[in-house]
């Protein structure tokens, strides 16, 4: 295994978890819901799937209460943001700090414990290929999952009915409700999908990244998923090279710090945080690009007249 | 869902049905709607005949919005039944009135902007995708009816004609047998109109029953054979319009003579106030409009107003001319004064008042009080509201209760929120903020869009005799009638670009509406 | 069954107390069971969690200490909610206010007398300031989204403050820990009671208050705020600037913020560390909020999370369950009060009849 090959490999690493938050979240953005609550429903995922794993030393069991408890987060912003209409913003802070504080909670007596790795899954013929085969294609589950949620979703986006739907109520709910559409029923279930997304991506860090339960671990990643939505302009192929984009980062800080290049690494560790702020001005420099993708009705409080 | 039958025969036929033993397509009996205290409706009947073209005739806030949703399912009645080709409807939802055929053109357009044609479409017919069959159906349909709509299009792009448009081959494509119309010549031209009416008389000869919601008289005489008019929420006459004047009509919906504007005035024209020289602004963003070589001198002493179609740089006139977007030096002078580079604020110490074209939002802070609402547009050195940087609020309600006496604006005791009034008072009261100023020039857009006809009235009585007294008055106006009743001269904005004003006297309707559309004739040409 | 949602009218000081006294009301039933789950006997959590930091002397003084860094912070972040301005960077906006603050007394331990401390807190201020312009300035110029530029600025500031307090600023007396040398003498606040840890930047908090309630009430630039708050265009249509606005009530929080970090490094701490907060200006988000953005309110809030800080130890001591669940009971106490928010603007009803019912009548 020569060093490009080892760097790729925990690139896709770094970029998976990314690329799950970010992928949800842009669902629940396009239908008009801005869920600020990521990196709480993340790290609630994270500490779920690992206790899971921990207690009953099945990996599936792992992922799946990752991802139920991202669901189970994501139904309580929807609950305060989608169906008492409070302010999004507000909504979605409280769920991260609710999120932060429980999996700090939940978490105290796992930490320093040993962790369940999820299995490498080599895909048939394709795991062969030099370089890009060890890399992607003989990997954990959720990594192939996040593959086919980037396609999936921007199927579903461009393709179906129900994605038509969807970007319909988040840009004109008023509308969509006219034509008869349910528009607080679609937004929670683009809510729940985000948190099941969010949820697995923490689960990605507990049982891959870092097969271990620390607090604090998801570091902000959840915040810079929301900004890859933004980076990505609502697009689900963008926020594929976002993630990698900011996975790239990531892992090579990792590199360079070990390499040591005479800077502290705590210059290294910010790196990502920077870039993150960098990117977003870069991108919103041009208003009319952002403005032509911006969902209309994002986070504005809808309220059905009856 | 859930249907009932009709019980008997008395339910469906009512006493003024027009033809008896036909079910009528719609019988809507003794309609109650209340919004928490306040009473929209009020034992309202309705009946359209199958093919009927069917006038809703009221002033805004008589409840005709309300009436309609009913029907359209958008709201529920808390009393009164809706029978739909003689069978009682229980249930109502906009999916339910939809699959009977009940489709609605709406006047605050509800098509999804980000969105293409075909895709705005294929949202309102069940099941289907925006692919290439249902494009070809879109201009199958749009052939047959002569609406010009292009299915791969995005709605962003489209002017307003061609959006209404859309969300009309919308409804057609829905085999609609009760088509609403909410007020759909307020952003059409006159002969973009009559190209509707055509569309309209054919699908009435069809079988599709239209109910025709407007306040413009005379397309009603021309159009409908059945009117139903309301006051405040109650049913006031069902009558045939052909055999009402419009002077009739109208005493009928405001409950009252309705006050004509003192006929001929004296226009003294005096040294020029306000002058627009050739300016011209880029588009702004992606949804705007951009305006060329714009120039216009307004007289001290004098109404000019711009009439136009919405959406045709009107908006950003207004912006440009309040300072809300920059222009730059050289191209706006107030009293010779070049007063391109200043912002609003300079340019109100300047002697300019402004009244936009939004309400709520925009000209007020429906949050804030009448009398914190004052301090928006007068917190100037020589108000007397502001002081040291700290705000004399008891100076600025003592200035609000001047106004709302001298407006006769109604609202609730004390220092109520703006948005707490109706529309007509709190235009009265947005427009009295600036009068009240005596200002040199003022630039109102839409001075009197969604208020009851006798706020109307105030307010265009109230700009003439600003002009009298010698201030100069722009006003930008959708409404034909109010530019003709109230501008010494009248320019027309189109794509942008704005005509030599012409005296009133030499104007016609017809020749607005040529100009309205001067702008699409020059692109065809070239 | 569903919930049917309308806008109430106007809102009141009197519904705007009674819901925040609802919020807490609701937590603190939740908190009760929160503490039943953790296998713990309800009443005595909440007793020692809310009652006990408010039934000693010593006790008491910790409140005071904790309060003050949240409400001097939830000031500033009121003012930026009011003018909707999502500021929650106020993490790193204090971080940098304590270490700019601390720099006369790092760099220049012999420097004593009358001007060091006032130096210390201006520096303080001046940080906090400054590290609130970079998101406003790139709010502005670039339009670029605060909520997220100012996060990652505060990560990056605690990422400072580790560098600083390991490496150049690290006490070469200190073993090798990670500290920087203790501030001794004038680099201290003075004690407003000898014996307590009540430090005399308690005032700066205590004249704040009535301060930020002054501007926001009566002054032209408080009401401007709250117009561009509240409607943007309308706020242009009046002549405010919302750039101006913007750099504003991010310099002036930032400011605040600055000031209670140097006032808990002065005053409470004594020194630099690699964590100088218990996530204050986090925390202070939430006391924003339950104080309804307005300074009394703030006050107030700022004294209710206070008591969860020192009611989780007290309840780690008696009854054994994490300090950890402060947290979890803060972050339940925002959703208490923005719900209750939501419910005294909107009339909310539980509709239990089919959609749809048959209308009343004939």
């Amino acid at each position: 295994m020569d060093l490009t090959e080892a760097v790729l490999i925990t690139i896709v690493t770094a970029s998976t978890p990314l690329l799950l938050a970010a992928i949800g979240e842009l669902v629940v953005e396009r239908a008009g819901v801005l869920n600020l609550g990521v990196e709480g429903m993340m790290i609630v995922g994270a500490v779920a799937a690992f206790a899971a794993a921990y207690g009953t030393g099945s990996a599936t069991l792992g992922i799946l209460s990752g991802a139920l408890a991202g669901v189970a987060l994501s139904l309580l912003f929807a609950l305060f943001a989608v169906l008492i209409a409070t302010n999004q913003v507000a909504t979605g802070l409280a769920l991260t700090l609710f999120g932060l504080g429980l999996a700090g909670l939940i978490g105290e007596p796992f930490v320093g414990k040993p962790g369940l790795r999820l299995d490498a899954l080599p895909i048939p013929g394709l795991s062969a290929i030099p370089v890009i085969g060890p890399a992607f294609f003989t990997r954990d589950v959720l990594v192939y999952l996040s593959f086919i949620l980037v396609v999936g979703v921007s199927l579903f986006l461009a393709r179906s009915r129900a994605g038509l739907v969807l970007r319909a109520v988040g840009e004109n709910p008023e509308a969509a409700q006219n034509l008869g559409y349910r528009v607080r029923l679609i937004r929670i279930a683009a809510v729940a999908f985000g948190g099941a997304c969010s949820g697995l991506a923490g689960a990605h860090l507990s049982l891959a990244y870092t097969p271990q339960w620390a607090e604090g671990m998801t570091g902000g990643r959840g915040w810079i998923a929301l900004a890859l939505v933004v980076f990505a302009t609502w697009m689900p192929s963008r926020v594929f090279l976002g993630a990698y984009f900011f996975g790239a980062i990531a892992i090579l800080q990792l590199h360079a710090q070990a390499v040591g290049l005479g800077l502290p690494s705590q210059a290294m560790t910010a790196l990502p945080y920077i870039a993150t702020i960098i990117a977003l001005v870069l991108l919103s420099r041009d208003a009319i690009l952002l403005r032509r993708h911006t969902p209309a009705a994002l986070g504005r409080p809808y309220v059905p007249v009856r | 869902m859930t249907v009932e039958s009709a019980t008997s025969a008395e339910t469906t036929t009512g006493a003024d049905a027009p033809a008896k033993g036909l079910a009528p397509r719609v019988a809507m009996r003794a309609i109650a709607k209340s919004f928490g205290s306040v009473r929209a409706l009020t034992g309202v009947d309705l009946t359209v005949m199958p093919g009927e073209i069917h006038a809703l005739l009221g002033e805004n806030g008589a409840g005709k919005s309300t009436l309609v949703k009913i029907l359209y399912g958008a709201l529920k009645p808390d009393s009164g039944s809706v029978e739909f080709d003689g069978e009682r409807i229980a249930d109502v939802s906009p999916a339910a009135a939809r699959s009977r055929g009940i489709v609605m053109v709406f006047q605050h357009f509800s098509l999804f902007e980000a969105l293409s044609v075909a895709e705005n479409i294929a949202l309102a017919l069940p099941g289907r995708r925006a692919d290439t069959a249902l494009s070809e159906e879109i201009r199958t349909i749009s052939r047959r009816y002569g609406l010009a709509v292009e299915p791969e299009a995005s709605v962003a792009e489209l002017d307003v004609g061609a959006r209404q448009r859309v969300e009309l081959l919308r409804c057609l494509m829905q085999d609609p047998r009760l088509l609403i119309l909410d007020e759909p010549t307020s952003v059409l031209t006159p002969q973009e109109a009559d190209k509707l009416f055509e569309v309209l008389r054919r699908l009435s000869a069809e079988g599709c029953s239209i109910l025709y919601i407007t306040h413009r008289l005379e397309e009603v005489r021309q159009l409908c054979s059945g009117a139903t008019i309301l006051r405040r929420g109650a049913f006031i006459a069902h009558v045939d319009p052909k055999a009402e004047t419009v002077a009739s009509l109208a005493r009928a919906m405001v409950g009252s003579d309705v006050p004509v504007i003192a006929e001929e005035r004296v226009s003294e024209r005096s040294e020029i106030a306000l002058s627009v020289r050739d300016l011209s602004l880029p588009r702004p963003g992606l949804f705007g409009v951009a305006l060329k070589d714009v120039s216009l001198d307004l007289h001290a002493g004098e109404i000019v107003a711009i009439a136009g179609v919405a959406g045709n740089g009107q908006r950003e006139l207004f912006d440009a001319l309040s300072g809300e977007q920059p222009v730059g030096s050289g191209v706006l002078f107030l009293d010779e004064v070049d007063i391109g580079t200043r912002g609003i604020a300079a340019r109100r110490r300047a002697g300019l008042a402004l009244v936009p074209e939004e309400r709520n939002g925009h000209a007020a802070v429906p949050g804030l009080a009448l009398g914190e609402n004052i301090v928006l547009t007068r917190h100037g050195r020589t108000d007397g509201t502001v002081g040291n940087g700290v705000v004399r609020f008891s100076a600025a309600r003592r200035l609000a209760a001047r106004i709302r006496e001298a407006f006769d604006v109604r609202a609730g005791e004390g220092d109520p929120p703006a948005g707490s009034l109706s529309g007509g008072n709190l235009q009265k009261f947005v427009v009295g903020r600036e009068i009240d100023r005596k200002p040199r020039v003022l630039v109102v857009n839409q001075p009197t869009w969604g208020v009851d006809a006798r706020a109307a009235n105030e307010i265009r009585a109230a700009l003439i005799a600003l002009a009298r007294q010698g201030s100069a008055v722009l006003v930008i106006s959708q409404d034909l009638d109010e530019v003709f009743d109230i501008a010494d001269r009248i320019a027309v904005m189109a794509d942008g670009r704005l005509s030599e004003p012409q005296p009133r006297h030499d104007m016609t309707r017809e020749a607005v509406g040529r100009l309205m559309t001067a702008g699409e004739e020059a692109e065809d040409a070239a | 069954m569903r919930l049917e949602v309308s806008l109430r009218g106007e809102r009141g000081l009197l519904l705007d107390t009674l819901s925040a006294l609802v919020a807490l009301a609701v937590t603190v039933a939740i908190a009760g069971l929160i503490f039943a789950a953790l296998g713990a006997d309800p009443l005595a959590g909440l007793h020692a969690f809310f009652l006990s930091p408010l039934l000693d002397a010593w006790s008491l003084q910790e409140v005071a200490v904790k309060a003050a860094p949240l409400i001097l912070i939830g000031l500033g972040l009121s003012l930026c909610y009011r003018a909707n301005v999502w500021n929650i960077g106020a993490e790193g906006q204090f971080t940098a206010g304590a270490l700019l603050g601390s720099v006369p007394a790092v760099l220049f331990p012999d420097w004593q007398g009358p001007l060091v401390l006032p130096a210390m807190l201006i520096l303080g201020m001046v940080g906090g300031m400054a590290y609130a312009a970079i998101p406003a300035f790139l709010k502005v110029r670039f339009r670029a989204n605060e909520i997220l530029t100012s996060l990652m600025l505060a990560y990056v500031a605690l990422l400072v403050l580790d560098y600083l307090v390991r490496g150049p600023w690290r006490d070469p007396m200190g073993f090798n820990f990670p500290e920087s040398r203790l501030f001794t003498g004038d680099q201290r606040l003075l004690r407003l009671v000898e014996g307590t840890r009540l430090h005399a930047g308690l005032l700066l908090v205590v004249a704040a208050v009535p301060l930020v309630w002054f501007v926001t009430r009566y002054t032209l630039a408080g009401f401007s705020l709250r117009v561009i708050g509240e409607a943007p265009r309308a706020g242009a249509f009046a002549g405010f600037s919302r750039a101006r606005i913007t750099y504003a009530v991010f310099a002036a929080c930032g400011a605040l913020a600055g000031l209670a970090g140097i006032l808990e490094i002065a005053g409470t701490v004594g020194q630099l560390r690699p964590v100088i907060s218990p996530g204050y200006g986090f925390a202070a988000i939430i006391v924003a909020f339950l104080g309804r953005l307005s300074p009394l309110g703030v006050a107030m809030a700022g004294l209710v999370l206070a008591v969860s800080y020192i009611g989780a130890e007290a309840a780690q001591v008696s009854i054994g369950v994490s300090d950890k669940v402060a947290r979890v009971i803060q972050g339940t106490l925002l959703f208490s009060v923005l719900a209750c928010d939501a419910l005294a603007r909107y009339r909310l009803r539980l509709v239990t009849t089919p959609a749809g019912a048959p209308a009343a009548g004939e």
